[in-house]
C-alpha cells in the first residue's frame, strides 16, 4: 500500500515541477530565427568572418550582418533567407572555388629527403622546411584535407592535394591553413589556372619539379598580355579577365590546366 | 634551502664525446665562403658592400639592420661575387653574401684594441656589439641585447655557461682547455659591462680537466670573484632556466627572461670571443665548431671561418667512412637535421653531427601508452604526452593552459617516450600556432 | 692537398632522413617494456604451474593465444595496422590467465580472452586508448557471466606432471573461507601456506613469493612506479589491521589479507598497468591508495570474497580525475593561489 502511495505522490509531485518549469522558464518562441538557422549551411568553417553558422545567424537577424556574406550557401536558400528577412537580394559577390597551384606530384617533384614524423604539412614545415624539394610545393600531407568542412579536398596517393570545384564551397579554410601558400580562391567563373607557385628561376624549379611553369610566355602570346600575367618566372592568370579554356593546349610544362574539367576525356587528358 | 645543482626532470643520453681528447685545429681556407647575413635572432644585417668589391679579412659586410640585430664582417679577403639568398640550418632562405677567397687572407684594420681595465662599460659594450656578437649556444640572441637590461631589472650575478650537455659536441670543452684565459677575461669584461660582482662558471662534471684548470687560474689569483660550479651530468643542465635554477635557486617566471630574476647568462664562447674582440680588436668571423659522427673518418674539432660550407667542414674531418643517414646542424638533442651540405657554418653552429643508419631512431604515430615518462623527464614540468594528444586534436587551447609555450624543446619527452611519438614536433606545431594567433590578436588590437 | 681532396669521400646526400630533434633515443620501446613485464610474470607462471600441475599451463596458452588471435583479428576488422607484435595482447593473455583457476574450461578462457581484447581494448581503439585494464575486464565479465566456474577452485596437488582436469578435487579459497561458516574457517592455512603457494585459487593468487620477486624486478627495472603496490599493499595492511583490531572475530589479520586472493597480483602487475593508471609519482600514490581502501571496503564488507579487480577498476575509471588534480605546476609557473593570498 505504501509504496503505491509514495510513487504516487512523487508522480503527481514531479508533474507539477514539470509544468512549472514550462510554464516559467519556456523559451520565447523565435519562429524567424529558427528558419534563417535552418537556411545555413550548417558547416560551421567560418568563411563568413563570423564564428560558426548560429553566429552569423545571429547577426544577421540583428541586422549587422548581410546576406551573401556566406560562400557556402546555395543560391537557393540565399533567396529564401533574403525573403524571410525582407531585404532586396543584392548583387552577390561571385562564388569562389579553391584551387591548389601547384603540380608537384609524387612523378614530377622531387623529394630532398625522407620526412619522417606527423604526418601533417603544418608539422612537415618545422622540419628543415618541409621534405619537398620545391619550397612553394604542395606537401601533400592534408592540413587542408582534414579542416575542409565539404570533404572537397582529396589528398591523392602521389602527395598531392585535389580540389572537388563541385564540392568546394569556397570558404577559404584551406587558403589559411596551407603553410605553403599554394591555395588560392578564384571565381568559379574563371575557367583555368596556373598550377605553379614557384618564382624561383628556371634552372632551380627544373632541379626539383619537371611540371612547374617556365615562364615560357606562350599562353600569354596565345591569350594576349591583359589575360595572362608573367611575373618573373612564373605566369599567372588574370582572375577578372581570364582566357578561354582552350589556352590550355598550348602550355609545353601541362601546369596550365583548367579547374573544372567539362568532360571525363579532357580530365583524362589533363591528367596525362 | 634548494637542493644545489639539481633541476626536476632530465635524461641521461650516451655523452658520445667521442672527439673531447683532439685539439682544436685551423680550418685552412676554402675558395667559397657563403655568409648569410641573418645568424641571428632578430632583423638581418643590411650588406655595406656591392658585387665585385674586394674586401679584407674582418671587413665589415653588413651592419645591424636594428636594436635586435648584429653586423657580419668578412671571414677572408678576397671578391664578392654574388649577394643573394642561401639555404639555413632549418631548411629557410636567409639573404647572404657569396665572398670567393683569394687566398691571401689579407687582414683588415682591426678595430683600436682596448685594454678593458680602463675602458668605460659603455664603450665596451659598443665593442660587443659592433664586433658582431651573438649567443654562440645555439638561440644566437644578439649579445649587445643581452647586455642591455633595462634599468627596473638590476642584474647580480653572471653565469658563463660551460656545460655542454649536448651529448657529441665538444667544442666548448676544447675551448675551456685550450683558451681558459679567454673565457675567463670575457667573463670579466661581461661582469663590468653589467657591473656585476658574482660570476659563476657552470660546468658539467664529465669535463673534470677543464674544471681543475679553471680553478688553478683562479686560485692562482688572476681573476678574482669568479666562483666554478661543477653540476651533475644531466641534460638539459646547461638548459639556460635550468643552469640558473640549479646554480642560484631562483626559478626565471613562465613567459620570463634570466633578468627577471636578476641573472644573465652567457655562453664560454662567447666570453673567449668578447675577450678578442676587446683585448684584440677582432670581430666574430670564426668560431670552434665540432665535426662528429661515427660515419666519419676523424672527428674533431675545428677553428672554422663563419661561411664556410659543410661540405667543406666534412671534407676537413676526412670525409666519410659510410654514408650517413642524418645530417645535423647542432647536437643530436636540439640539433636540425638537414639536406644539403651547401648549408654554410653560422656565428652558432656549435657543431655537425653525422649518424649513421644503426645509430638512426624512427618517429612513429602510435598511440601513447601514458607511461609518464616524458612527464619525468620534462625539466619544465610539464605533460608533454598528454599536451602531445591534444595538439594532435588541435586543441591549441588546452595545450595553451597547460604552458605549452613553456616548453624549451629540449627533447627529453621525445627522447624517452617508448612509443617513438614525435613530442618535440607536436610541441613546437602548437608554439608556433599559438604564436600566430597571439600575433593575429595583437595586429587586431 | 690536391691529392687527398680526391680521396676524401662525401656523403650520399639522397637517401638522408630528416626529423625533428631529438635524434636519439631511448633504448626502450613499447615491445620491450610488454617484454619485460611478460618475463616478470614467468616466476608467477611458473610456479602456478607446479602447483596446479600442466593444466595450468594451458589455460595460459590458450588464454594468451586467443587474446593475440582476437588483437589481429579486430585490427584487421578496424582496418588499422597491425602491431601484435608489440607483445601487449600477449600480456593481456598471461594476465586474464593468471586470474582464472585451473578448472576453467578452455571455452571460457576464449570467451575471456574476447571479452578482455573486444571489451576492453579494441573497442575503445585499441593499446593506449582503452579506460580499463583490459584483462580486468576479462575476469569481471567472466565472474559475472559464469560465477560458478569461475569460483571453482583446485586444490593445489603441487605435482606438476598431475593432470588436474574437471576430477581435481575443489576447495575455497582463503578468502571465500573467510566469508563462510566458522566451522570452515577453522581450515585456514597456515601464512607459509599463502607466501609459497600451497592455497586454493586462482592460476596467479597462489604463490605470493614469485609474484614479489617478479615485481620487485619491476621497479627496478623501472618498469611500474613503486608508489603503487607500496601504497595500495600498505592501505589494505592499515585496514584490515584496524578492523582486526576492532573485530578480530569478523576481519582477519592483516596478514592473511595481504598474501591472499591475488593482491600481490593485482597489486603489482593490475594496477600498474601503464595505460589505465595516472601518469606523475603523486598520481600513483593517489591511485594506490584508493585501491587499496575500496579492496578492503570490498573485503570486509562486500558481498565479493576479493575486491581487488573491481577496486582496481573503479580507480581505472577515477583515472583522468587523478590527473587532473594531481597535475604539476610548471617550472616557473607561480601558484596562482597563494598569489592572490600574499
Amino acid at each position: 500500500m505504501y509504496p503505491v502511495l509514495l510513487l504516487t505522490i512523487l508522480g503527481v509531485l514531479l508533474a507539477l515541477a514539470i509544468g512549472l518549469v514550462v510554464r516559467y522558464f519556456d523559451a520565447p518562441e523565435d519562429a524567424q530565427g529558427d528558419a534563417v538557422r535552418s537556411l545555413m549551411p550548417g558547416a560551421n568553417c567560418g568563411g563568413c568572418g563570423f564564428a560558426g553558422c548560429n553566429d552569423y545567424a545571429s547577426a544577421l537577424l540583428r541586422g549587422e550582418a548581410k546576406p551573401g556574406a556566406c560562400h557556402a550557401m546555395s543560391a537557393e536558400n540565399l533567396e529564401k533567407l533574403c525573403r524571410l528577412l525582407g531585404v532586396a537580394q543584392e548583387a552577390v559577390g561571385e562564388p569562389l572555388v579553391a584551387v591548389v597551384c601547384c603540380s608537384g606530384d609524387d612523378n614530377h617533384a622531387v623529394h630532398r629527403a625522407f620526412y619522417n614524423g606527423v604526418n601533417d604539412c603544418l608539422n612537415a614545415v618545422l622540419v628543415a622546411g618541409g621534405a619537398k624539394g620545391c619550397s612553394y610545393g604542395c606537401l601533400g600531407l592534408g592540413s587542408c584535407a582534414r579542416v575542409c568542412p565539404f570533404g572537397a579536398i582529396e589528398i591523392r596517393p602521389d602527395h598531392i592535394a585535389k580540389i572537388h570545384p563541385n564540392l568546394c564551397r569556397g570558404c577559404g579554410k584551406c587558403v589559411s591553413i596551407c603553410p605553403r601558400k599554394v591555395i588560392k580562391l578564384v571565381p568559379r567563373s574563371v575557367p583555368v589556372m596556373v598550377y605553379c607557385s614557384s618564382p624561383n628561376k628556371f634552372a632551380m624549379k627544373k632541379q626539383f619539379c619537371s611540371a612547374a611553369c617556365i615562364g615560357c610566355r606562350k599562353c600569354q602570346k596565345a591569350s594576349g598580355e591583359d589575360k595572362i600575367f608573367i611575373n618573373g618566372f612564373l605566369a599567372s592568370v588574370n582572375t577578372e579577365d581570364p582566357p578561354d579554356a582552350s589556352i590550355v593546349e598550348v602550355c609545353p610544362a601541362k601546369c596550365l590546366r583548367t579547374i573544372c574539367p567539362p568532360t571525363a576525356e579532357a580530365a583524362e587528358s589533363v591528367q596525362k | 634551502m634548494f637542493s644545489f645543482g639539481k633541476f626536476y626532470g632530465g635524461v641521461h643520453p650516451d655523452d658520445g664525446k667521442i672527439a673531447s681528447g683532439s685539439a682544436i685545429e685551423d680550418a685552412p681556407l676554402v675558395e667559397r665562403y657563403v655568409i648569410p647575413l641573418r645568424q641571428h635572432i632578430g632583423a638581418p644585417a643590411s650588406p655595406v658592400v656591392a658585387k665585385g668589391d674586394k674586401v679584407l679579412r674582418g671587413q665589415l659586410l653588413a651592419q645591424a639592420g636594428g636594436f635586435v640585430s648584429a653586423p657580419v664582417h668578412s671571414p677572408t679577403s678576397g671578391k664578392i661575387v654574388d649577394i643573394t639568398t642561401c639555404l639555413g640550418p632549418m631548411g629557410n632562405q636567409l639573404p647572404a653574401v657569396v665572398l670567393e677567397s683569394d687566398g691571401e687572407d689579407q687582414a683588415a684594420e682591426p678595430m683600436p684594441p682596448m685594454d678593458w681595465h680602463n675602458a668605460s662599460p659603455a664603450d665596451l659594450k659598443k665593442r660587443v656589439g659592433d664586433a658582431g656578437l651573438v649567443g654562440m649556444g645555439g638561440a644566437s640572441f644578439p649579445t649587445i641585447v643581452k647586455l642591455s637590461p633595462p634599468a627596473d631589472k638590476p642584474i647580480d650575478t653572471l653565469i658563463m655557461n660551460g656545460v655542454e650537455c649536448e651529448p657529441c659536441l665538444t667544442a666548448d670543452h676544447r675551448l675551456m682547455l685550450e683558451h681558459p684565459d679567454r673565457v675567463l677575461t670575457g667573463a670579466e669584461i661581461v661582469a663590468k659591462i653589467l657591473g656585476v660582482k658574482r660570476i659563476v662558471i657552470g660546468i658539467e662534471r664529465n669535463k673534470p680537466d677543464a674544471i681543475a684548470l679553471l680553478n688553478k687560474l683562479i686560485k692562482a689569483g688572476d681573476y678574482k670573484g669568479i666562483e666554478i660550479h661543477d653540476l651533475p651530468m644531466r641534460y638539459p643542465q646547461g638548459a639556460e632556466k635550468q643552469l640558473i635554477f640549479a646554480i642560484t635557486g631562483r626559478q626565471v617566471p613562465s613567459g620570463g627572461l634570466p633578468m627577471d630574476v636578476g641573472c644573465v647568462v652567457q655562453n664560454v664562447g662567447s666570453a673567449a670571443t668578447i675577450a678578442e674582440a676587446v683585448g684584440a680588436g677582432k670581430p666574430f668571423y670564426e668560431r670552434i665548431t665540432t665535426v662528429v659522427g661515427t660515419p666519419l673518418v676523424r672527428s674533431g674539432n675545428w677553428r672554422t671561418r663563419v661561411g664556410m660550407s659543410y661540405k667543406d667542414a666534412i671534407t676537413l674531418a676526412g670525409g666519410v667512412k659510410e654514408d650517413p643517414a642524418k645530417v645535423i646542424s647542432g647536437g643530436p638533442m636540439m640539433g636540425f637535421s638537414v639536406y644539403s651540405l651547401d648549408i654554410p657554418i653560422m656565428k652558432n653552429t656549435s657543431g655537425i653531427l653525422l649518424l649513421s643508419a644503426s645509430e638512426l631512431s624512427q618517429y612513429s604515430s602510435g598511440a601513447c601508452i601514458r607511461c609518464g615518462r616524458c612527464n619525468d623527464g620534462c625539466p619544465m614540468s610539464l605533460t608533454p604526452g598528454l599536451m602531445s594528444v591534444q595538439i594532435e586534436n588541435e586543441h591549441y587551447d588546452m595545450a595553451e593552459k597547460w604552458h605549452v609555450m613553456d616548453c624549451i624543446e629540449c627533447g627529453c619527452c621525445a627522447y624517452s617516450c617508448p612509443a617513438h611519438r614525435p613530442l618535440v614536433q607536436h610541441m613546437r606545431r602548437a608554439k608556433s600556432v599559438i604564436a600566430a594567433s597571439r600575433r593575429a590578436a595583437e595586429n587586431k588590437k | 692537398m690536391s691529392e687527398t681532396e680526391q680521396t676524401v669521400r662525401l656523403p650520399d646526400m639522397t637517401h638522408l632522413v630528416v626529423s625533428s630533434s631529438p635524434h636519439i633515443h631511448d633504448k626502450d620501446d613499447v615491445r620491450a617494456i610488454m617484454l619485460k613485464v611478460i618475463c616478470a610474470l614467468a616466476p608467477a607462471c611458473l610456479a602456478s604451474i607446479y602447483i596446479f600441475g600442466i593444466r595450468a599451463l594451458m589455460v595460459l596458452l590458450v588464454c594468451a593465444a586467443s587474446c593475440v588471435a582476437f588483437e589481429a583479428l579486430f585490427t584487421r576488422m578496424q582496418g588499422r595496422p597491425l602491431r601484435v607484435n608489440d607483445c601487449s595482447g600477449l600480456l593481456t593473455g598471461i594476465l586474464l590467465g593468471m586470474n582464472l583457476p585451473v578448472t576453467a574450461p578452455l571455452w571460457l578462457c576464449v570467451v575471456g580472452s574476447l571479452a578482455a581484447i573486444g571489451l576492453g581494448k579494441m573497442a575503445y581503439g585499441g593499446l593506449g586508448y582503452n579506460p580499463f585494464n583490459p584483462a580486468l575486464v576479462g575476469r569481471v565479465a567472466l565472474l559475472i557471466a559464469f560465477p560458478s566456474a569461475m569460483t571453482t577452485w583446485a586444490l593445489p596437488a603441487c605435482n606438476p606432471l598431475k593432470w588436474l582436469g574437471a576430477d581435481a578435487a575443489t576447495g575455497a579459497t582463503p578468502l571465500a573461507l573467510l566469508e563462510s561458516s566458522e566451522a570452515e574457517a577453522a581450515a585456514m592455512p597456515s601464512f607459509s601456506a599463502l607466501f609459497w603457494g600451497g592455497t586454493g585459487g586462482s592460476l596467479g593468487e597462489t604463490c605470493a613469493a614469485a609474484l614479489l620477486v617478479g615485481g620487485i624486478a619491476l621497479v627496478f627495472l623501472n618498469v611500474i612506479r613503486w608508489q603503487i603496490p607500496v601504497c595500495l599493499l600498505g592501505t589494505v595492511a592499515l585496514c584490515t589491521g584496524i578492523g582486526h583490531l576492532v573485530h578480530p572475530e569478523q576481519v582477519a589479520s592483516p596478514l592473511l589479507h595481504l598474501f591472499s586472493g591475488g593482491l600481490f597480483l593485482g597489486a603489482f602487475f593490475m594496477a600498474t598497468d601503464m595505460v589505465t593508471t595516472p601518469l606523475s609519482r603523486k598520481g600513483a600514490v593517489v591511485f594506490g591508495i584508493g585501491c587499496g581502501l575500496f579492496t578492503s571496503a570490498i573485503r570486509m564488507w562486500g558481498n565479493y570474497p576479493e575486491g581487488m579487480s573491481f577496486s582496481i577498476l573503479i580507480m581505472n575509471s577515477l583515472t583522468p580525475l587523478i590527473d587532473r588534480f594531481t597535475a604539476r605546476r610548471p617550472f616557473g609557473v607561480r601558484d596562482a593561489r597563494k598569489e592572490v593570498k600574499a
